[in-house]
């Protein structure tokens, strides 16, 4: 199914409505078109297009409600999927957390989609492919990466007179550099809405140089280390910090933001003063949907304010529980930083490690934020501002609340895919004294 | 969709910010129609379309894989309903080899235009992507089987059961829990049908119906006092079974330290013990860093089977096809061509098995149309074999596929993923009890918990739900904020003794990640308690 335009998808989902018996109903339709490359060992792999459509029925009678989708789009299928949300509406027990429907919402402009991104096609994706894989070979390394790019539509209705629409589109590219003997190993990630940004030979250049230079590693002591982590490693332990502000794990008491006597560390702080993390679909670095899944606008919030917990997320129910604003959790996540480079942050230290990339990580401890993983594909001792040679890997267990009151100092934040949820965000690098190392691993 | 999309569809919230991954699911839609297979003429009349459609566009191999695959998902907390989701993803993925390159489409219209279109495009793909080949695909010969099918032999249709069974069911368990000491308890039943149907150029015809199940829950308890909290998972396994798993009898109950279960599950009486183990957990003692024999129960030890033997046995990883991404492994070809690799003890036996009845990844035939079987992938401790699909059998010199091919929808690609991977019990006659009673200092860990292991499955750590302490041969009491870390080869020569047969007992993974696009893929894993000898233990214990 082709693109709708905002005009044909109101006609559509009102249409939907139309059928509608129960005493509310929302619909939810989108679809994607996109594809895929995938390659290693230098040559290509798997390879693939997808296009794939879905309206999802949302209806209830009093506290009951139930849900259908289809992917047919004719009138009578249009009907029967609402009969179907109807008929299971009545099937199901009483919700008492059930929330009405949102009435109308104003939303923000859209800055998610970009043509260019939308033509991609099988050509160009082998083109790109072409590029890295000639850095590779002729630097006589091996390489193993991966492109994929999506153009797509969502828009939802509801009885209530809620419309939302947002188009959108993202590539992601990401590619592991390996010398031949295996001892060496180096990745670069990108992503972006806009494939005239994504420059996927400087990104193979940046994981051929890494893997050249990680290669006959020397182990080390594991304990405590200054460390500056790279945004690639960054991130996959920050987003276990904000996409966990949530208010009503912290209320129920069983969050790293929970105090005794049902208090939690709203309003307190939580870490280094220099630290602000926020959220705003308009960033133009990093646009995101002006509304979320369930039709609330998605504004600029500022979770953490100079090191203070500023804001937590809520579902509508515990919202109007608590009588707070319901306010959606984050898509993009912004992190404010200093204008340091990486190249300035290495420079200005005395004994340290370069992490390029956390892999693997996986909670340990709740209560404390407590999460494990290991270094990899690219980890550098660093002497008096300069990398000295390469280190093997280790394991680490650290929470990013520690880490982030061990800092010391943050670059120029960049846009950075999350190698573990694909997420994208705008990390800085990020200098960190005592980080924990507790083990030290021979993986390359 | 995306995992956020999912939780907000199933209103999962903290249950599921708890699970180690939530896959991408097809879109929510009410039962009724879809428990009705797809009659099979239709499918294959669909699907030679598109065979005919490829070989005319230049495929010198096509296969069509046309999927129905039905998720339910019930979810509770506490005394409510959060969700009750039904989903069905239909269409079709089409994959060819041409100019010697593998070309991949997927639709979800199925009408033969579209059909023919998407052919068409997997062919394009394929020839677009031939000039960046070192060499061309070779797949393993594989004779056509005709037309045959396969069905999972299960006694109780889990989606036939009525919604309200399941939802009292749910809502019992969480009353026990609450009553018994749990502040809060999230509760899910997963039930999974796939009904497949795939054929090729070779001649296959296959029409597969395969069935999952996994109910869990997550209990915590809080000291408001304190602000402390602490949590206890369900000992359930996620299993290729019907609603007959939920069905707890007797025999299938081991009773000790907390009930331990073999082929059926008592929830209610899991969670009952669950809340009243939180109490405990919270008064343990925080562990002594320091090296411990460890005493891992099945509920445990398969995660640590899974990751360390199950992934760096994967023939892809070995040579290199997940680099980028779920890594490569230290079992490479030379270790294997000595024929004398030590990974583990002698008493270290690991079979690969996609015919276990009961188990998560039992089929027929694969998702590249082989049929299925069982092969030794440790033998007294030393490294035999890998697992191999079709395109890269001909490197470790078989003459056909090991049949572990798996796509988890009809939109992405198949690739090789993991054969079921167990452990198998120790020859001479030996209970749990026997292995305890020898032990000065040790840990006896049940349930699995944390897992990160790194890209080439050497480093691991693991952790648990309950943990006891042995002192001379007896346990003395609970522990808290353990995990262990260990060398795969470090940590399987330590084994020193396995239980008998009467002890062996499946855990698995319904979730288990690989590939790009990332897909999941259900697997389990066997074997009966383990002893592994002064293994490093760490505590975990921080202050925030």
């Amino acid at each position: 199914m082709a693109i709708l335009t905002k005009d044909e998808a109101h006609a559509l989902l009102k249409k939907v409505l139309s059928y509608s018996k129960a005493d509310e109903c929302e619909v939810n339709l989108s679809s994607t078109d996109g594809g895929n490359v995938r390659y290693a060992r230098n040559s290509v792999t798997t390879s693939g297009g997808v296009s794939q459509s879905s309206l999802v029925v949302q209806s209830s009678f009093g506290k009951k409600m139930g849900v259908a989708t289809i992917n047919e789009f004719d009138d009578a299928s249009l009907e029967k999927v609402v009969r179907r949300s109807e008929e299971l509406a009545k099937l199901a027990p009483e919700n008492p957390e059930f929330v009405p429907n949102l009435g109308p919402q104003k939303y923000g402009e859209s800055k998610t989609f970009i043509q260019s991104t939308a033509d991609i096609d099988p050509k160009l994706r082998a083109d790109a492919v072409e590029k890295s894989l000639k850095i590779s070979k002729d630097s006589n390394l091996i390489a193993a990466g991966f492109w994929e790019n999506s153009a797509g539509y969502s828009a939802m209705m509801n009885s209530s007179g809620l419309f939302a629409y947002n188009t959108s589109t993202n590539v992601n590219f990401n590619v592991t550099v390996r010398t031949k003997d295996g001892k060496g190993s180096g990745y670069a990630s990108k992503g972006y809405n806009d494939v005239n940004q994504l420059d996927v030979a400087s990104a193979t250049r940046i994981a051929a140089q890494k893997a050249s230079g990680s290669s006959a590693a020397k182990a080390i002591e594991p304990g405590k280390y200054t460390v500056i982590l790279e945004p690639s490693a960054g991130i996959v332990l920050l987003e276990n910090l904000y996409y966990a502000l949530d208010a009503r794990s912290a209320d129920e008491g069983r969050s790293f933001l929970s105090l005794p006597g049902g208090k939690t560390k709203l309003g307190q702080k939580l870490v280094d003063e220099r630290v602000t993390i926020y959220s705003d679909p308009q960033n133009p670095n990093l646009p995101t949907s002006p509304w979320n899944g369930d039709g609330r606008p998605q504004e600029k919030v500022v979770w953490v304010d100079k090191g203070v917990v500023k804001n937590l997320s809520y579902s509508r129910y515990w919202a109007q529980k608590k009588g707070v604003k319901a306010t959606p959790a984050p898509d993009g996540i912004i992190m404010e930083g200093g204008t340091s480079s990486l190249e300035d942050l290495i420079k200005s230290t005395e004994k340290g490690i370069l992490v390029t990339r956390l892999w693997y990580i996986r909670p340990v401890d709740p209560q404390t934020l407590l999460y494990t993983g290991l270094t990899r594909d690219g980890t550098f001792y660093i002497e008096n501002g300069q990398i000295k040679f390469p280190v093997k890997n280790f394991r680490f267990n650290e929470s990013p609340v520690i880490m982030l009151n061990n800092l010391e100092a943050l670059g120029k934040p960049e846009r950075t895919v999350s190698g573990e949820s694909n997420t994208h965000a705008m990390i800085p690098p990020m200098k960190i004294r005592d980080f924990t190392f507790t083990s030290l691993s021979d993986a390359v | 969709m995306k995992r956020r999309d999912f939780l907000y569809l199933s209103g999962m919230g903290i249950g599921a910010s708890m699970m180690p991954s939530i896959p991408i699911f097809g879109n929510p839609v009410p039962l009724g129609a879809a428990l009705e297979p797809v009659d099979v003429a239709l499918k294959k009349q669909m699907a030679d379309v598109a065979l005919n459609a490829a070989r005319g566009k230049g495929a010198t191999y096509t296969d069509v894989r046309i999927g129905r695959y039905l998720n339910q998902y019930v979810v509770t907390r506490e005394d409510k309903v959060e969700n009750i989701v039904n989903t069905e993803s239909y269409g079709m993925g089409i994959r060819v080899i041409a100019n010697g390159s593998w070309g991949f489409a997927a639709t979800d219209k199925l009408d033969n235009d579209s059909i023919a279109k998407a052919a068409a495009l997997a062919v394009t793909i394929a020839k677009e992507n031939s000039r960046l080949l070192t060499e061309p695909v070779q797949l393993a010969p594989q004779k056509g089987y005709g037309e045959v099918s396969w069905k999972a032999p299960i006694e109780k249709n889990a989606f036939e059961v009525p919604i309200k069974e399941k939802v009292d069911l749910l809502l019992s368990v969480n009353d026990a829990a609450l009553k018994n000491g749990a502040n809060y308890i999230n509760s899910i039943l997963f039930l999974v049908n796939e009904q497949k149907y795939f054929a090729s150029t070779d001649g296959s015809y296959i029409d597969q119906d395969v069935h999952r199940i996994w109910p869990t829950f997550f209990l915590t308890k809080i000291d408001s006092a304190t602000g402390k909290f602490e949590t206890r998972n369900a000992l359930s396994s996620p299993v290729g079974m019907g609603y007959e798993y939920l069905n707890a009898r007797p025999e299938d109950k081991i009773k000790g330290l907390t009930t331990l279960y073999r082929n059926r599950y008592d929830m209610l009486e899991d969670a009952k013990q669950g809340a009243i183990q939180l109490g405990e957990k919270m008064k343990a003692k925080s562990v002594e860093p320091g090296k411990y024999d460890l005493i891992l129960d099945p509920s445990h030890l398969w995660l640590t089977i899974h990751e360390s033997v199950g992934h760096p046995t994967e023939l892809d990883r070995v040579l290199g096809y997940e680099a980028n991404y779920a890594g490569t492994s230290f079992l490479t070809l030379d270790k294997w061509e000595t024929k004398k690799f030590n990974f583990g003890s002698k008493l270290v036996n690991i079979v690969a098995d996609k015919t276990q009845v009961g188990s998560l990844g039992a089929v027929g035939y694969d998702d590249e149309g082989v049929g299925t079987q069982k092969w030794d992938l440790i033998k007294d401790g030393i490294l035999v074999n890998y697992q191999a699909i079709r395109d890269q059998a001909h490197i470790i010199g078989l003459k056909q596929s090991q049949g572990c091919c798996y796509a988890d929808n009809w939109s992405d690609v198949q690739f090789q993923r993991m054969a079921n991977v167990s452990l198998q019990p120790g020859k001479e006659k030996k209970s749990v009890q026997d292995i305890i009673k020898n032990v000065e200092k040790g840990i006896y860990i049940i349930g699995d918990n944390s897992f990160s292991i790194d890209q080439q499955r050497y480093n691991f750590q693991f952790s648990g739900q309950l943990y006891y302490e042995i002192k001379q041969g007896k346990i003395v009491g609970m522990l808290k904020d353990v995990a262990y870390q260990s060398n795969t080869q470090e940590f399987w020569n330590s084994c020193t003794a396995i239980a008998d047969e009467s002890d062996y007992r499946l855990g698995g993974s319904f979730f288990d990640g690989k590939g790009q696009p990332g897909q999941i893929s259900s697997v389990s894993h066997g074997s009966s308690t383990a002893r592994f000898n002064g293994v490093n233990v760490i505590n975990t214990g921080r202050k925030i």
